[in-house]
């Protein structure tokens, strides 16, 4: 409960719009507003962008007919692993006659990963998409509270949240027996407090009861045993905004946007050496060298691409061979990468692969937790090896010694950062080999004198 | 092996021996304590507390010494080692003093890429402050920090959460500092950026 409101008032430089957005062609569903600083009150949400009608349409419905809807959109999770949101809605247990349970919402605004930053468009621009999203989702799944756990340094996002969440409470769109359907749901935000790992749901959850955000053994999943031991469903900020859109336009008409079983549209965030970045929203399997080239306007220096990553940090890298490849998860996952939170980040010839990889796995030995020895340990050594080659100290064997890391760490972690921490970090070994056996040979970085992506 | 580069630890949780800064201030305000066992009825689980607990401490001591986690478990009525627990293993919680101004520099890969290392060097001479310390008149501390979400508009920085995500050069860095100076960001622990 915030006194003081610290609702932004300085207009954002991030880019959202191009050429043809907005049109049958490139729809815009979740960046309506985006860039305009008061597109967030609910009379703008109402006036203009048809606030709140997909959740009257979602209440004249049976609860098992929405996850229907959800489940033949062919929706799946924009956080990263792809999963269909219809089909996680389904896993919660129902009351029976017997047995009544609590049932928890979560949102997952906990946005960390390098190279993403869509969810805060959504908050800052639409924050009452996402509660209505929520409400529809716990309409679906009859849930009696939700809530939106925030990365910590979205102080001013979370204000904004509550404000929204107070206007909608106002004009009767939470709290008890919701626009007369009989259904009792409120809304709460929390704050996180810069734990990267918190992103993954089962420490979401655990940080959410105020305890460590350290990740939780599976199974229970989090919808037999979620929040305070109760059944919750924890969804992506941008997974939930893309139910109103549903509801509204109809199943079918969503699942005609992208490709085959990659439905709707996407936000991608291009960033790195790019002209143009920015947050834009494209149809899910439009061709990596749209985004880089069309919108993102090529090189900044003019160079050329020497490396994409194409869906944040964790995503294993690609090389410009790939730059054909659609963007939705299936097809990047035949590419040898994966469709991840949808960052996308561009690196120009001048980049020395050696400190990329450096500065990315400095990164993932911060945030390891610490509960699991393969991720704890291994993220660290990988970064001192890393640290030596790059600094002109690499010896004889430590690619191989690398690698034996990577195949140590992944699959033997509770939770996914361990496998993050080595996709990227086994594919630009693989990919960019020469690159690190001429660092180890000549003992120097031959790119540059001093690192640039790495501070001393 | 020696490692040519040891890792910064001063945005780490607290390292192996490494023992909590001492401060003079060992109790918490009472209005603090109201609003922490305020805060603690919002939640199903008083535990569910712990975080935001620690924010107001934080604000109300200046930072979360081993006294403010004592204090925050005595209002939640918690076991103490919970609160210590948690307060080291969040980065947010800042286990040593900050400055009135605690600038925060984005140094990850999308930032890097755009001169987000050299914004923080840059920084370091400009504020002559060491990362992890505090300059000598209480004005500033710096930290270099992971990912804040502003990679399309980095370099990008903090000040107190207030977010500078402007494409950062020299210029924007001046404006940053002047706008400091002059009193136009709320300061570190003022009210505003409390919870």
């Amino acid at each position: 409960m915030t006194q003081n409101s610290n609702i932004r008032t300085k207009p954002d430089k991030h880019r959202y719009t191009f050429e043809g957005f907005g049109s049958e062609k490139h729809p815009n569903f979740l960046l309506r507003g985006a860039g305009d600083l008061n597109n967030w009150p609910l009379r703008v949400y109402e006036g203009t962008h048809e606030g709140y009608q997909a959740l009257r349409k979602a209440l004249q419905m049976a609860p098992g007919d929405v996850i229907g809807e959800v489940k033949a959109s062919g929706l799946r999770g924009r956080g990263g692993a792809g999963f269909l949101t219809g089909l996680k809605w389904s896993f919660l247990p129902q009351d029976t006659p017997d047995k009544k349970y609590t049932r928890y919402l979560a949102a997952n605004a906990d946005e960390g990963e390098p190279g993403t930053f869509k969810d805060r468009a959504i908050l800052e621009y639409n924050p009452h998409q996402l509660i209505e999203g929520m409400i529809i989702a716990a309409w679906a799944m009859q849930c009696r509270k939700g809530f939106i756990y925030f990365r910590g340094e979205f102080k001013w996002l979370i204000d904004k949240l509550d404000a929204a969440i107070k206007e909608a409470r106002d004009a009767g769109y939470l709290g008890q027996n919701i626009l007369g359907s009989g259904l009792d749901f409120d809304l709460d935000t929390y704050r996180g407090a810069g734990a990267y790992v918190c992103g993954e749901e089962t420490a979401l959850l655990n940080s959410l009861e105020g305890r460590r955000g350290e990740p939780r053994q599976k199974p229970p999943f989090p919808a037999v045993k979620g929040a305070y031991g109760q059944p919750t469903n924890v969804n992506n900020v941008e997974t939930l905004a893309n139910v109103p859109v549903i509801m509204r336009i109809g199943a079918s008409a969503y699942a005609s946007i992208g490709v085959k079983n990659n439905s709707g549209t996407r936000l991608f965030g291009i960033s790195g050496h790019v002209k143009n970045p920015g947050l834009f929203e494209l149809p899910m399997g439009t061709p990596l060298r749209y985004l880089v080239e069309t919108i993102g306007g090529g090189t900044l220096s003019g160079l050329p691409v020497k490396a994409i990553i194409p869906g944040g940090a964790s995503a294993p890298i690609l090389t410009p061979d790939n730059l054909d490849t659609p963007m939705d998860f299936d097809s990047l996952h035949s590419a040898g990468s994966e469709g991840g939170s949808g960052g996308v980040i561009v690196m120009d010839e001048s980049t020395c692969m050696v400190q990329a990889a450096l500065r990315a796995m400095r990164f993932f030995a911060h945030e390891s937790c610490g509960q699991c020895t393969p991720c704890r340990e291994g993220c660290h050594w990988a970064e001192m090896i890393l640290s030596r080659i790059e600094y002109g100290q690499g010896r004889r064997g430590d690619l191989e010694l690398l690698e034996s890391l990577v195949s140590r760490i992944m699959g033997h972690t509770l939770c996914p950062l361990g496998d993050a921490a080595c996709w990227p970090l086994e594919s630009i070994i693989k990919k960019f080999r020469r690159e690190f056996e001429a660092h180890i040979e000549q003992g120097k970085c031959p790119a540059h004198s001093e690192s640039v992506l790495v501070s001393a | 092996m020696t490692n040519p580069h040891p890792p910064n630890a001063n945005e780490r949780s607290l390292a192996p021996g490494q023992r909590l800064a001492s401060t003079k201030k060992t109790a918490m305000s009472e209005s603090a304590v109201a609003e922490i066992r305020l805060l603690a009825s919002r939640y199903p689980d008083k535990l569910a507390a712990t975080l935001p607990a620690l924010y107001i401490a934080q604000s109300d001591m200046g930072f979360v010494s081993l006294s403010a986690m004592q204090e925050v478990a005595r209002a939640l009525d918690v076991p103490p080692n919970h609160v210590y627990g948690v307060a080291t293993f969040y980065t947010m919680f800042r286990k040593s003093p900050v400055g009135r101004f605690h600038v925060e520099v984005c140094t990850n890969i999308c930032c890097a890429l755009r001169g987000g290392v050299k914004i923080f060097e840059r920084l370091r001479e400009r504020l002559g402050v060491r990362p992890g310390e505090v300059s000598p008149d209480g004005m500033w501390s710096l930290a270099e920090v992971e990912c804040l979400g502003s990679c399309g508009t980095g370099p990008c920085l903090q000040v107190n959460y207030d977010v500078y995500d402007e494409l950062l050069d020299d210029a924007g860095l001046d404006a940053v500092i002047e706008a400091c100076k002059s009193g136009r960001v709320a300061e570190w622990g003022s009210p505003a950026l409390r919870g």
